[in-house]
């Protein structure tokens, strides 16, 4: 473990990555400290650009502090994301394991099921499901969940077809351990390296979807994140477009910053698949 | 793509140069025929039948009967009008009878009426439709050629200060959600330099005969083709420069080599060429998240196309037409995959089908 974390530390870019996360999560954590109170609220006169003083990032169309909403704003973006990254992941493993293990009608079944959700547009899917179910934020976090898990899914069953006719499994089945033990005590340790990589990106993948849905104001109303800060100062290109600016670049940041940390974990634990 | 294998070499394979057993050789085009043939009984059609089915699940999964909304959006209150309704869906009828029901129109292309644009589902998909092909293989071309082009060049001097930028690039690509990307352009092209609209797909209201209308929708096409394809181009820069550095380490490059071909020839004839097949395979594999971006870039430009419809309906609860949205872009999505397979089995005739 702690040779996995040197090797990374090696990458210097992939260490950036984890820096800027590191800061990103540090914010999260202590928003209502930085910005105590209701960051809703409005404190200034309308659209004051940025720097102006005490609000570094300016004011939105209503009077409200940018950086109050951008630093909250973080708390709610991450948490969606690694809630839903997390579903995905779940879902992802458990079909893509089913997939590569099993042969005959399980295994092709889940297949199948991968090959289904690959074809479906996910955006689509996802304004479908919070149409018919609503938008609040369990349903939006499970749907996001529900419409991101096939890569996850395709890379397990790939790391399962490669791993489950090792002597290893093989011994395993003659000493007559069950399915389960074998996929998660025997293979998945294994196949799990490559999948870790691809969940980070997961998270960052989320993140997009979410801010999607909350750029065209269908996630939950009353949750601001990020994606949503851009959609309201949508209309405000013309006056003041830092508006719309500020709340993108930060989603463009931690996304940014989850890229490298899973390339520098992709090159630490799949080291044959060196680019 | 599970079910292709690699021919056997002739070198390696008895049979073909015994003498006495000769097997059967195939024309490409019987191959491909066939192939095709396979493909739609063994991938589109389960594919379609899982799609309907699972939109089937999406309407009764919904809180509420699907007539009782309806009949609050369209604002019926009539008990004789909301059984009529339920009668036009089945809703009287046994699960499964709706079910089949719901198969048979759906094969028929009937998918519902759709009370918010007062027509047909169908009528207002394809009415929709080709603007969001337009955009979305505008989208892709720039993808494209963006992206392999920069991958191109960033596998010819691997680990180089280019290769570096370019790829960090690429990551900020990646990282830019696309409607941000399209915003921060109009903000740039539209906006502060007044060098291109901001928005729609034409210019309201003004005839310029008909190229002078097609350089018109080609106008206002350029930035949200920018938008959605530089966010894409992000993919086939790492796919090819992946697939290229693996191609130009085979053999028969170094045998090309000492050959003595040009520089030139090697890349473009040698590596270029099988570094397209996994460009290929991503083009495929990405059609369904292109489409999905189109959504949100047609919100952006206010661009007429499905995603615009999608938006309307999922405000509205119009759920024929978000349900209609989703069996078509499948549809399509899965009509392309159709294609890429086949050009991916024309590209490489070593992939046949078992």
């Amino acid at each position: 473990m702690t040779d996995v974390f040197l090797r990374f530390t090696q990458n210097r870019l992939a260490t950036a990555g984890l820096a800027i996360l590191g800061l990103i999560g540090l914010i999260a954590l202590s928003a209502p400290l930085l910005f105590p109170g209701d960051p809703l609220r409005i404190v200034a006169p309308a659209l004051q650009p940025p720097l102006t003083d005490g609000y570094p990032f300016g004011t939105d169309a209503l009077g409200r502090d940018m950086l109050a909403m951008i630093v909250h704003g973080t708390r709610t973006t991450l948490l969606i994301g690694v809630a839903a990254a997390t579903t995905a992941i779940l879902i992802g493993v458990t079909i893509g394991a089913l997939a590569g293990y099993y042969g005959g009608v399980i295994g092709s079944l889940a297949g199948r099921l991968i090959e289904l959700f690959q074809t479906i547009p996910g955006l689509v899917f996802l304004l479908a499901i919070v149409s018919f179910v609503g938008p609040q934020l369990i349903f939006v976090v499970l749907a996001i969940g529900i419409v991101s898990w096939e890569s996850i899914a395709r890379l397990t069953r790939a790391e399962f077809l490669a791993w489950r006719k090792r002597d290893f499994v093989l011994a395993g089945r003659a000493m007559g351990m069950t399915d389960a033990r074998l996929i998660f005590g025997e293979i998945l340790p294994n196949a799990i390296a490559p999948v870790i990589a691809v969940s980070t990106l997961s998270i960052a993948g989320a993140i997009l979807v979410e801010s999607g849905l909350s750029f065209l104001g269908l996630g939950d109303p009353s949750v601001s994140t990020w994606g949503r800060l851009v959609g309201e100062g949508r209309g405000l290109i013309r006056t003041a477009w830092y508006v719309c600016a500020i709340p993108g670049a930060a989603i463009v940041l931690t996304v940014f910053a989850l890229s490298l940390v899973s390339d520098g974990l992709n090159d630490v634990l799949n080291p044959g698949s060196r680019r | 793509m599970a079910s292709h294998r690699i021919l056997p070499s002739p070198f390696s394979d008895p049979l073909r140069f015994d003498g006495a057993v000769r097997t059967k050789v195939t024309s490409r085009p019987v191959i491909l025929l066939r192939r095709l043939v396979v493909r739609l009984v063994t991938h589109v059609l389960p594919l379609m039948l899982a799609i309907i089915t699972g939109t089937f699940f999406l309407i009764h999964s919904a809180p509420g009967s699907f007539v009782e909304i309806m009949s609050s959006e369209m604002q019926v209150s009539d008990q004789a009008m909301i059984d009529r309704l339920s009668v036009t869906y089945g809703l009287d009828q046994p699960l499964w009878v709706q079910y089949l029901k719901y198969l048979k129109a759906v094969a028929q292309f009937d998918l519902g009426f759709s009370y918010r644009q007062n027509l047909p589902v169908i009528e207002a998909v394809l009415h929709h439709l080709p603007a969001t092909l337009l955009l979305m293989i505008s989208g892709i071309l720039v993808a494209l050629v963006a992206g392999v082009s920069a991958g191109a060049v960033a596998a010819s001097r691997p680990n180089s200060f280019i290769d570096r930028a370019l790829s960090m690039t690429g990551v900020f690509l990646f990282a830019a959600p696309g409607f941000w990307l399209g915003i921060m352009l109009i903000v740039l092209f539209g906006v502060t330099l007044g060098w291109l609209p901001i928005g729609d797909m034409r210019t309201i209201g003004a005839d310029y005969g008909f190229f002078g209308n097609l350089l018109d929708v080609g106008y206002h096409l350029l930035l949200p083709a920018l938008a959605m394809g530089l966010h894409q181009s992000a993919i086939y820069l790492r796919v090819t420069r992946t697939a290229m550095l693996q191609a130009a380490t085979a053999d028969y490059v170094k045998t090309a080599r000492a050959k003595g071909l040009s520089e030139g020839t090697v890349i473009l004839r040698h590596i270029f060429r099988n570094a397209l097949l996994p460009i290929v395979t991503v083009l495929g594999l990405q059609f369904a998240s292109v489409l999905s971006g189109s959504v949100v870039i047609e919100a952006v430009f206010n661009w007429p196309g499905i995603g615009s419809l999608l938006y309307d309906a999922v405000v509205a609860r119009d759920y024929p037409m978000v349900l209609g949205i989703i069996i078509l872009s499948s549809l399509v999505v899965i009509t392309v995959n159709l294609v890429v397979d086949l050009v991916y089995a024309w590209l490489d005739p070593r992939i046949v089908l078992e």
